[in-house]
């Protein structure tokens, strides 16, 4: 394949769109690869309530919307592909598929946003759907008065927490450090719910189970001590890691798993940017992978036109 | 009543599967909710549509009560987590998985139980 774009983004989250949006807007010719669903984590989000001028929205519309918007200014995009080499220190930048197809273009704006943390223990892919779960939304009615494990301790863990007590029978958090990451009023509305009851400092080793999951093996991090403790499912909320492990020794990348970008979203390889969840930085929310998507494409847009 | 919104045709009855997967070799049916589990099970399929030219690809709404059909299939006990995907073949259920599905094992799925 001989095109070459001008932009090629790889990743159609929301950095990834938005960024499409404007690189196709400010008329470069735009592509974007996607390894994952488009959408990316807005898929995952049951209901936007504060995207500025949007009263509430289901995240797979408005991921569905900034689809449109981007095709709609011309950008071409193809999903689910699979990457298998990425050469992007040359002029001319370049990602060879699975399928043998390779995709050239002058700048590279890199937004692989992030995937949910799984704890990779014994029995994970045996009762993942079997009753490990990563989505409350999808899954909690499956639990109706069951009894429940919710692994985390952020917001995210807590906040699932409690709705999953209005099905599951009742919920048992374990974490693995003395204290709780979430926001105070997610912790007290936790810890005053009759449903709820806290296995702190500690860890599960292993899912265990017949042809559905019936156990966990929970290690005490202070003692070392083992128990097996009854459940009949697994929500899992331990936060997610940035999807940069393919372009480790090819772009900087800090020791929490970032790319490192200045303010114009620039990593150290000329014309090839960053946006999004991927990046270093303290807040991740729609609005600031739009942010980022948006300064990421008025960047390679100036790069274009000026070569820095 | 449709229950979804996808590019993937919905099947809105019991009887209209029934027809479906009798007048045709491979069907595969992502029977689920417009959720992160299954949206992007949606979108490969969507993706795979032209490449398994061989295969009929169809939607069908978890929470419509005609699916019970899927939700009650024997090849579906145990399944806890959305989606149920079934692969029909000749009539008859080839495979079935629950919960999200990345591009390489629905391919994998389609390659196996539906060639």
């Amino acid at each position: 394949m001989d095109k070459i774009f001008d932009v090629m983004i790889l990743g159609a989250g929301a950095a990834g769109l938005s960024a499409g949006i404007y690189a196709s807007r400010g008329k470069l010719d735009t592509l974007i690869l996607s390894e994952g669903v488009t959408g990316g984590q807005m898929v995952l989000t049951n209901e936007i309530a504060n995207y500025p001028g949007v009263e509430t929205i289901k995240g797979y519309e408005l991921s569905a919307i900034m689809k449109r918007q981007a095709r709609s200014f011309g950008c071409t995009m193809k999903a689910n592909v699979k990457i298998l080499k990425y050469s992007l220190n040359e002029e001319v930048k370049s990602v060879e598929l699975e399928d043998g197809r390779v995709f050239r273009a002058k700048t590279v704006i890199l937004a692989p946003g992030g995937k949910p943390r799984s704890l990779n223990i014994p029995g994970e892919r045996a009762y993942e759907g079997r009753g490990i779960s990563y989505c409350a939304t999808c899954d909690a009615d499956f639990f109706r008065d069951k009894r429940l494990v919710v692994v985390g301790g952020g917001n995210s863990a807590l906040e699932e927490a409690v709705t999953l007590t209005h099905f599951a029978s009742q919920v048992t958090i374990v974490h693995q450090f003395d204290h709780f990451q979430a926001f105070a009023h997610a912790v007290e509305e936790a810890q005053k719910n009759p449903k709820i009851s806290f296995i702190m400092e500690s860890e599960l080793r292993a899912y265990m189970g017949g042809e559905q999951l019936e156990k966990v093996k929970i290690e005490n991090l202070r003692t070392g001590e083992m128990q097996e403790h009854e459940t009949d499912g697994v929500f899992v909320f331990i936060g997610y890691q940035p999807n940069t492990e393919a372009f480790n020794g090819l772009v900087e990348i800090n020791e929490r798993g970032e790319f490192v970008v200045d303010q114009a979203m620039k990593t150290n390889i000329p014309g090839v940017f960053a946006a999004g969840d991927c990046i270093a930085k303290r807040y991740r929310q729609v609005t600031t992978a739009v942010s980022d998507g948006t300064i990421a494409a008025l960047s390679a847009i100036e790069y274009i036109r000026t070569g820095e | 009543m449709n229950y979804l919104r996808t590019n993937i045709q919905e099947i809105e009855t019991a009887d209209e599967l029934q027809k479906i997967i009798n007048e045709h070799e491979n069907v595969m049916v992502c029977c689920g909710r417009m959720g992160p589990m299954c949206i992007p099970v949606y979108e490969i399929m969507e993706e795979l549509e032209e490449e398994y030219e061989n295969v009929k690809f169809y939607s069908m709404g978890f929470d419509n009560p005609e699916s019970v059909v899927i939700r009650n299939a024997p090849e579906c006990r145990g399944f806890m987590g959305l989606p149920f995907t079934m692969y029909y073949k000749n009539g008859k259920v080839a495979k079935a998985t629950t919960s999200i599905q990345n591009m390489e094992q629905v391919k994998q799925n389609l390659d196996t139980h539906l060639a």
